[in-house]
């Protein structure tokens, strides 16, 4: 007796899980019935080969299925009509060269069920059959590439309108000081996550329709801010950012353990981090340095034992302000 | 000069998902292995040389808006370090060469660090 090879499963790791890219994800979330086309075009049984090949031409298609009074009894294929040109037979009917062994996909399935039909039984095409095994259309890899596209397209588009709603923010609420207050607790010795505040904070300036410039030096303060708070402070700190029309300030605080000497802490290329830390390329002494450099004010404050509070201004110039000065502020100006 | 030239005169293997790399022309290059030079001296649109893999090194040139990171030295990143890379829209390089040998073939190529 054959021996039955045991199945291979494949469980998905979390590491593998985080590799999961986005077209896979839409692989499994699309519907079948979204990409698939429909209306396609139908060939029947007594229909002749000749009669098919004119189809597929005018049609620019590859395959077909055939209908009899409704149900769907086979496949004819680009393949069949090569097989039947070598014999010379295009007056046979179709039901000589189509395909009966029918692999079908529902139209409720994701698209990831009809790839996997697709790739094992080496097919070109699927059937889409309702509930009741009614034909409602077609599937093709083309079709599957083709949705795919557009749904990552679609993507694009949202990431577009979240921006663009807001962009508006500031012109849509009218108050006499509107700000926009950020957050973010910081763990010590996070080296994981390190830089996540900061990305998070470049995108939502962006969103906010900041320029770039102004997202990639605010990005960069708040980056050397939150890898001091992950590197030095005992028990992490906080990051907070308030974002107004005219100005972005940025606070970032612990509580300890302090700075010893905080003019000496400015020097360039001054840097109290364990050998440890400096081996993963932190530590180079560069970082409050690198804050004064893309800020137009910085102030530090210091207390051994205490905790360090570092608030910093990036102002933006007229052209640069988010959103325009309300109508409330221009009365009052 | 392409990114897609570089990668393929310096004999590059790319680690995070292909793109148009005919379409990205890097503006300048900048090397170095500690993270806050990094962010002082590169400029954005530029190439990064370094022998850093882990996942910081994604967030650097995402802030900084770089072209892509060249890991030297045959340095694997973490599945997790590429997934972010992904993610953020930056792309990972590997050679085995080094540091100064890659900056060296890099400038030969014509890039300079303005």
């Amino acid at each position: 007796m054959d021996e039955v090879p045991p199945r291979k499963t494949k469980t998905i790791t979390d590491q593998a899980a985080e590799n999961i890219t986005r077209v896979e994800e839409l692989a499994y979330e699309l519907k079948v019935d979204v990409v698939m086309s429909r209306d396609a075009k139908e060939a029947s049984p007594n229909m002749k080969m000749g009669e098919v090949l004119d189809i597929f031409r005018q049609a620019r298609i590859s395959g077909a299925p055939v209908i009899s009074q409704d149900e769907l009894v086979g496949i004819i294929s680009i393949e069949d009509i090569i097989r039947c040109l070598r014999q010379n037979d295009l007056d046979s009917p179709v039901s000589a060269y189509m395909s009966t062994k029918l692999f079908t996909v529902r139209q409720t399935d994701p698209v990831v069920e009809a790839l996997k039909t697709l790739v094992h039984t080496k097919v070109g095409r699927l059937p889409v059959v309702d509930d009741t095994g009614k034909l409602v259309g077609i599937i093709t890899k083309g079709d599957i590439n083709r949705g795919l596209l557009k749904a990552l397209q679609h993507d694009y588009q949202e990431e577009e309108i979240r921006r663009y709603r807001a962009s508006h923010l500031f012109e849509d609420i009218v108050s006499g000081r509107t700000s926009l207050i950020l957050r973010y607790v910081i763990k010590p010795r996070d080296f994981t996550h390190g830089g996540s505040a900061s990305s998070y904070i470049k995108r939502a300036l962006l969103r906010l329709g900041a320029s770039p410039q102004i997202a990639r030096r605010c990005g960069i303060a708040v980056y050397e801010a939150e890898m001091n708070l992950i590197i030095h402070a005992d028990h992490g700190g906080i990051i907070r950012v308030e974002i107004e029309p005219h100005q972005i300030t940025i606070e970032a605080t612990d509580d300890g353990p302090g700075i010893q000497d905080v003019e000496l802490a400015m020097k360039p290329g001054f840097s109290t981090a364990t050998e440890e830390v400096r081996e993963q390329g932190f530590g180079a002494g560069m970082g409050l340095v690198n804050i004064a450099r893309c800020v137009n004010e910085m102030k530090l404050d210091s207390t051994l034992g205490k905790g360090t509070r570092l608030k910093i201004k990036i102002f933006l110039e007229a052209q640069e302000a988010f959103g325009e000065v309300s109508a409330f502020q221009k009365e009052r100006t | 000069m392409t990114l897609q030239e570089i990668i393929d005169q310096l004999d590059l293997t790319v680690l995070t998902h292909p793109k148009d790399f005919t379409e990205m022309t890097p503006s300048s290059g900048y090397c170095s292995d500690l993270l806050s030079c990094v962010m002082a001296g590169s400029k954005h649109g530029g190439i990064w040389v370094t022998l850093q893999a882990h996942n910081n090194i994604v967030a650097v040139a995402a802030l900084l808006d770089l072209c892509a990171i060249i890991v030297t030295e045959s340095a694997v990143p973490e599945p997790a370090t590429i997934a972010k890379a992904n993610e953020e829209g930056v792309t990972i390089l590997a050679t085995p060469e080094p540091n100064f040998v890659t900056a060296g073939k890099l400038w030969e190529l014509g890039l300079r660090g303005e």
